[in-house]
């Protein structure tokens, strides 16, 4: 890399709009995973009571779930971050399969593959659960066997995603530096260095700019 | 606080393949077909996998979401726990003979044994479930009903779920006061140590933690039955289903 005499102590990375998407996405979830957890285990159900309510609020956060992720697409950093989430390069594949990725050998942008296969997996799991979740709420509206199939994939989509958060939590909360981007939306020079060298090096290349 | 904005095509990230959309899509794709083959896949699955449950010592198998199992389901807060000790059951209302009932009491009447599936009105079903249990005929006889008595409210002692019956329908042979299922007593989450069971209508029929069943003149609809269930809640006759009869 070449050195520069203004480099910057630390690095912006998540706009704003992105953390507030993120914000209300991670909140509309975790209310979602424990009121799902509350109907569908039997000791928790019968310690909490209150179904109706419990389950209108589940159905409602669960309709709210996508609507950040869908109406920020009207911020570009956001589009931006969702098309590098989006491509998976040759690098990407190594590191996946690499025993010591985390060693910085392979260069890794803005997000890792990890986080690239967190973000498909999450997005395409609630997108599911929606669905599923339509079907089973208008109960007039289809035969009894989609009912049955959809609350079927529902709980198995419900249990695959609860798990995944429960992973992303797990390496959030391992590594200060990210959790305190997610509020004040920059990192250190040096963290980004080590977790994401290439993209480092593009952002030292390029001119700053404002965006939305 | 500025942000940088950064081409999607910068030279040291090279655009790669759009795997996530491909993921993404793909898990689209899944739940759609899930949707509708999901309940051919459940039956596939729980032919496999119920021999393994019904021997398996951790239970981690009861686990998994298999569909056919009892959900627990409590329309209220903590319910307080009964036992043979502070149990009681009333019949009252317009009856001839007021009584009060201990769990000994109804122990020591004679026992219907049923063997029935138990039909959830969200899609679930228990198949054959062994229950035994007191005829609520049996009660009705003891307590006496008045002429003008035609119907029955059901009272949990929870505090807040209610059901109701016609008299006709509560004289069914198939409808008890049920102090065991499974094989063993009924349990505290199941709705013990008494719940209703009425076998030809969807589960929300059978009251669980029943104590107090009041003779009145008119139907008097239930809780569920407020929030859009049919007070004649019988098993594909009702709530928009076409569920195999339970028999």
């Amino acid at each position: 890399m070449p050195p520069s005499p203004e480099e910057p102590s630390n690095l912006p990375r998540f706009s704003r709009p992105v953390r507030w998407i993120h914000g209300i996405t991670a909140l509309l979830m975790i209310v979602c995973i424990m009121t799902a957890a509350i109907l569908y285990n039997g000791s928790l159900a019968v310690l909490v009571g209150h179904r109706l309510i419990i389950e209108r609020i589940h159905v409602w956060c669960g309709f709210a779930l996508p609507v950040p992720l869908v109406l920020g697409l009207a911020s570009r950093s956001y589009r931006a971050d969702l098309r590098r989430l989006n491509r998976f390069t040759p690098r990407d594949w190594e590191w996946l399969r690499s025993k010591t990725r985390r060693d910085g050998r392979i260069r890794v942008g803005k997000f890792n593959a990890g986080q690239k296969l967190n973000g498909a997996l999450s997005t395409g799991a609630i997108g599911v659960l929606l669905l599923t979740g339509i079907v089973m709420y208008l109960t007039n509206v289809t035969p009894l066997s989609w009912r049955s199939g959809a609350t079927f994939f529902h709980d198995w989509f419900s249990l695959a995603l609860g798990l995944l958060v429960l992973g992303h939590i797990g390496f959030a909360l391992r590594d200060p530096v990210s959790l305190r981007s997610l509020r004040t939306g920059r990192v250190p020079l040096r963290w980004a260095r080590r977790e994401h060298a290439a993209w480092v090096e593009e952002m030292l290349a390029e001119p700053a700019g404002e965006d939305s | 606080m500025g942000t940088v904005s950064v081409p999607s095509n910068s030279p040291t990230e090279p655009d790669g393949k759009p795997v996530g959309r491909r993921v993404v899509l793909g898990l689209f794709g899944v739940g759609a077909l899930g949707v509708v083959f999901g309940s051919k896949v459940q039956n596939a699955l729980l032919r496999v996998l119920a021999p393994i449950e019904s021997r398996d010592p951790t239970g981690l198998v009861s686990l998994l979401p298999l569909g056919d199992t009892f959900r627990y389901y409590s329309v209220t807060g903590s319910v307080p726990q009964r036992n043979a000790a502070t149990y009681r059951l009333t019949v009252s209302g317009l009856v001839k003979r007021s009584t009060t009932y201990t769990l000994a009491d109804l122990h020591a009447m004679p026992q219907t044994q049923l063997v029935r599936d138990f039909q959830c009105v969200t899609g679930w079903r228990v198949p054959q479930v062994h229950w035994s249990g007191v005829q609520l005929s049996h009660l009705l006889d003891a307590a006496g009903p008045l002429p003008e008595a035609t119907a029955l409210r059901l009272i949990s002692f929870d505090g807040t779920d209610t059901e109701s019956l016609t008299l006709e329908q509560a004289r069914r042979s198939d409808v008890i006061v049920a102090l065991r299922m499974l094989g063993a007593p009924v349990t505290h989450d199941h709705g013990g140590p008494v719940r209703l069971y009425v076998a030809p209508m969807y589960g929300y029929k059978s009251l669980k933690w029943l104590s107090g069943i009041e003779l009145t003149k008119t139907v008097i609809p239930g809780f569920w039955e407020h929030n859009g269930y049919a007070v004649n809640g019988w098993v594909g006759r009702s709530n928009g289903r076409d569920d195999a009869p339970i028999t």
